[in-house]
């Protein structure tokens, strides 16, 4: 930890007053509504032949919206970095205005002039929002420091498996949609605890891997340039491994069932520094995804339907080859928002296959740019986690970040062809409330995060003696 | 804890990489592949949601759209039905176009680039681009009449101005309704598309532009003009015995029935006249490949490069390199085929004193806004015959008219000529019927005809009888202008 402890002694600087950034922020956070503004009113155009007041209203709404978020982070963590709010808030007004486009593009063409602003699936991703600010809010003014999450976390550990496995012990009839039992649906109103379990399990795989880090740093037999560790000491990644399995097969749920790994391996990976975890975690992966191919028919289907999409363009393949047509079609620059076709993906095309619908229309420069916000945001937690102080922090930040990132890598890939489709949501772009409330609050721990990280550190001397000493501590 | 914090994110860098280099490949490489793939509805739903322009005939249009609710916005619809099917085409979500719906279609479907300026302002202005007008040269009056000849009867008829080479009617038969190919009902345009494609008359074909016949003794006439264009004149005595034998060959050439030509030889009039074929098939010997070739090029024969407005099929003269075929060739045997568009032409030549225009049928193109984009200027396409020649050859017409083989295209009190022809076409099947001609009125060319009609037996009649029919219409229409 030698290293990072000298990576955190800045000599001069902590004296003197750090920048804080915040206006640099709320301008970024403006030019995000001026680009929601023309995105809406190139929508109005397309959709309406005219502009009307929603042009103003639906990105004023969502900027009051990100002002909240903003004026939190102001005063909650005023040293935050401040390029993760707007890039998160620029992918998040985009999905917002591309749902809010779809549920105009339901409307029949003669109706749509009398439709108004708020309707359908747009209004309720803007009500979304709504619970998201509160909950980002809440966030940020309950976990003033960060190290205070790893107190809770075999609770979050637990609170974590019990969120993965609720779906699977439910009654399908509340549980299942398409086949994946991942949901759970009471009343008009439906969330998907999967995306808050991911949060969690991110918090415990942090605190717990740092507890253990030093014992599954211990190597004993080295194989081809490489230290593995003891048998022993293999118990949590096995049983990692395992729950991963269990998810697949209970919830038919291959995304996040990659997702909890993938995670996992890459944490256990950065708190070790040991490569050989990382073989040994491929290694169950591909045997894991072996047994899954040859076990499960609607596993072979997904490989299947990846390889040769075209074999039944309107069955099987229909949803990918849709995908692939729209994307081809939007081409470089994009059909302009609103003037495409994404209907043809039918009630995907908000949720699954929104990147489909915004590559379609604001094409490969739009979509590329989208993607770029997301490696913004990895990049800068990630950067964030090298100057945070602790190793819990660290090693967090570095799970939220990569864990963005994968999940990312996962839907865009799979929508896209590069891997099977896997059907995750896409983080703040796709509709869906859990999946907005909860990727809002991984923004917010990230912020937070990076707020430890630039802070200055000038409170107690304790806290100065114990960032020059070679060990660290962790409240528990 | 840092050095592997930076391994991630390298790694993070190289999954985004991988993203990006896949969307690249779907989006640009393979963009334009996915784009055109026929079974992306995204291109049709583009195409449908623009209103296509009009086919305009005499003011009113005989391809239209309708508004839909369904996904594809605009319906294309064909007002008169089979009436104007073969000059229209179809335009169909799953089958494509034909006829003008395919040579316009750029303009009509609003994607054309004398569209350009007028899209730039719609997109400023907010209006719906929409595709542009086509206005044809084709006279309801004279299209109504002659699909009425024509009715029931498999073949083609066609009507040109001699003055321009405008288009005044186009028929063949049997003709189809294009309103169900254009449906956006899959099932009903499917199982007309099966019906019709499986027909055996081949209901889809134009023959005006598209179906090649022997021509027979109308050919006669491109015999003629050559003889006329080589020091004969309409009193030239040639030889017309009841039978000939070509060298090289022992078969004989005789008349039709095996009848005389009314004496040993007879003027190219009288020739002409009773249609017959040994004065002809020897004239044609006389002549030589090299001339008669010359004279059928000069009007139109060989050439690959008309359009009306669609690709017009060659006529071809085929192999004339030795006297037999020579000899049949001359009386419009052996290889020789003609359109009906092609026999127009003669006829229209002749009528225009050697001048032969360009046919065209495609009379202007219109903006959205009926601005005038486009109008087609007559261009003449060559001048087979000289002015004396032609009125020679007007002459020996207009003696096969009042008093020879075509007696039943007489019109009263106008100049009519014209020439009968059967063309054998295999020996199981009957005769095919031929018809070309042209009318004169006040000494003014007003319309040039050719008619067949397939499978009518040997009297020539029937045809002359459409052609009468015709070009009747045509000159009262033109009282009325």
């Amino acid at each position: 930890m030698s290293k990072a402890a000298s990576a955190g002694v800045a000599p001069h600087s902590a004296q003197s007053r750090r920048p804080q950034h915040r206006n640099i922020e709320l301008l970024l956070l403006l030019m995000v509504v001026v680009i929601a503004v023309v995105l809406t009113a190139a929508v109005e155009a397309a959709l309406r032949d005219e502009i009307t007041v929603a042009t103003i209203y639906l990105p004023l709404s969502i900027g009051a919206a990100f002002l909240a978020l903003h004026l939190a982070v102001r005063f909650l963590a005023p040293y935050a970095d401040p390029i993760i709010l707007p890039c998160a808030a620029l992918i998040n007004a985009i999905g917002i205005i591309f749902i809010w486009r779809l549920s105009l593009g339901d409307v029949a063409a003669d109706e749509r002039a009398q439709a108004g602003v708020f309707i359908g699936q747009g209004l309720r991703q803007l009500l979304w929002l709504l619970a998201a600010v509160v909950l980002f809010v809440a966030v940020l003014a309950i976990v003033r420091d960060h190290r205070l999450l790893a107190r809770f976390s075999y609770t979050a550990g637990f609170i974590g498996i019990a969120l993965v496995l609720l779906p699977a012990m439910l009654p399908s009839s509340i549980s299942e949609v398409n086949g994946a039992k991942i949901w759970i649906r009471l009343g008009g109103f439906s969330i998907q605890p999967g995306e808050f379990a991911k949060l969690a399990l991110l918090v415990f795989f942090a605190a717990y891997l740092v507890a253990k880090r030093d014992v599954l740093s211990l190597a004993s037999k080295r194989f081809a340039g490489i230290d593995f560790p003891r048998g022993r000491d293999l118990g949590p990644v096995v049983t990692a491994w395992a729950v991963s399995l269990l998810v697949l097969v209970f919830e038919r749920d291959l995304g996040s069932s990659l997702m909890y790994f993938g995670i996992f391996i890459s944490m256990l990976y950065v708190a070790t520094e040991r490569t050989s975890w990382l073989v040994i975690g491929l290694t169950l992966f591909g045997a894991g995804a072996v047994l899954a191919w040859t076990m499960f028919s609607h596993i072979q289907l997904r490989v299947d339907i990846w390889l040769n999409p075209f074999a039944d363009p309107s069955g099987d393949g229909f949803q990918i080859v849709q995908s692939l047509f729209g994307l081809g079609t939007g081409g470089l620059f994009g059909t302009g928002p609103g003037a495409g076709n994404p209907e043809s993906l039918n009630q995907y095309a908000s949720s699954d296959f929104v990147i489909a619908t915004v590559g379609e229309e604001v094409g490969l420069f739009g979509l590329g740019g989208v993607l770029m916000m997301y490696l913004i945001i990895a990049q800068r937690g990630v950067r964030n986690s090298l100057d945070v102080r602790d190793s819990f922090g660290k090693l967090l930040g570095a799970g939220l970040s990569f864990a963005l990132a994968l999940q990312v890598f996962a839907i865009v890939g799979g929508v896209t062809k590069l891997i099977p489709l896997t059907g995750l949501t896409t983080p703040l772009l796709s509709y869906g409330g859990s999946s907005l409330v909860a990727n809002w609050c991984l923004i917010a721990l990230l912020i937070r995060l990076s707020d430890s990280a630039r802070r200055p550190p000038t409170r107690r001397p304790a806290v100065l003696q114990l960032r020059h000493a070679p060990t660290e501590v962790i409240t528990r | 804890m840092n050095a592997p914090l930076r391994r991630l994110s390298v790694a993070m860098l190289l999954l985004f990489a991988l993203l990006l280099g896949n969307l690249t490949y779907v989006q640009f490489v393979r963009g334009d592949e996915l784009r055109s793939d026929p079974r992306n509805q995204r291109v049709l739903l583009a195409e449908y949601s623009r209103q296509r322009g009009a086919i305009v005939v005499d003011g009113s249009a005989v391809a239209s759209v309708t508004e839909t609710n369904g996904q594809l916005k605009y319906r294309r619809s064909y007002p008169s039905g089979p009436l104007y099917a073969h000059v229209t085409g179809y335009k169909s979500p799953e089958y494509g176009e034909s006829g003008v719906e395919q040579s316009e279609d750029s303009l009509l479907s609003g994607y054309d680039d004398r569209l350009f300026v007028r899209q730039l302002s719609d997109l400023v202005t907010g209006r719906k681009p929409k595709g542009g007008n086509v206005v044809l040269t084709v006279d309801p009056t004279v299209q109504e009449a002659t699909a009425n000849a024509m009715r029931g009867r498999n073949g083609a008829a066609i009507a040109l101005d001699p003055r321009t080479g405008e288009v005044l009617s186009m028929v063949s038969g049997p003709s189809y309704n294009p309103n169900p190919l254009a449906s956006h009902d899959a099932t009903l345009r499917g199982n007309t598309w099966d019906k019709l494609t499986s027909d055996e008359a081949n209901p889809l074909l134009n023959r005006a532009i598209n179906q090649t016949y022997p021509p027979g003794s109308t050919f006669k006439v491109v015999v003629s003009a050559a003889a006329l264009r080589n020091g004969y004149d309409s009193q030239t005595r040639v030889p017309s015995p009841r039978s000939y034998t070509p060298e090289q060959t022992t078969a004989q050439i005789r008349n039709f029935n095996g009848s005389s030509c009314g004496g040993d030889t007879s003027t190219l009039e009288q020739a002409l006249t009773v249609s017959c074929n040994t004065a002809y098939a020897q004239l044609a010997v006389e002549l030589g490949r090299e001339k008669l070739g010359e004279q059928a090029r000069a009007f139109g024969f060989e050439s690959s490069e008309l359009r009306c407005p669609t690709r017009v099929s060659t006529s071809q003269l085929g192999e004339m390199d030795d006297p037999p075929k020579l000899a049949q060739s001359g009386i419009g045997q052996r290889d020789v085929r003609m359109t009906p568009i092609q026999g127009a032409m003669i006829a229209s030549a002749v009528a225009k004193n050697g001048s032969l225009m360009r046919p065209y049928l495609v009379s202007e193109v219109q903006a959205p806004d009926f601005a005038v984009l486009d109008k087609t200027r007559p261009r003449e396409f060559s001048r087979p015959l000289s002015a004396s020649a032609a009125r020679e050859l007007q002459q020996m017409m207009r003696s096969v008219v009042e008093k020879g083989t075509g007696r039943a295209a007489r019109v009263s009190g106008v100049e009519v000529g014209g020439k009968t022809g059967t063309a054998e076409d295999g020996d199981a099947r009957q005769d095919h019927e031929w018809f070309i001609g042209y009318a004169k009125r006040d000494g003014k060319p007003v319309a040039a005809v050719a008619v067949v009609l397939e499978n009518a037996g040997t009297s020539s009649s029937q045809s002359a009888a459409v052609a009468g029919t015709m070009m009747r219409t045509i000159v009262n229409a033109s009282d009325g202008r």
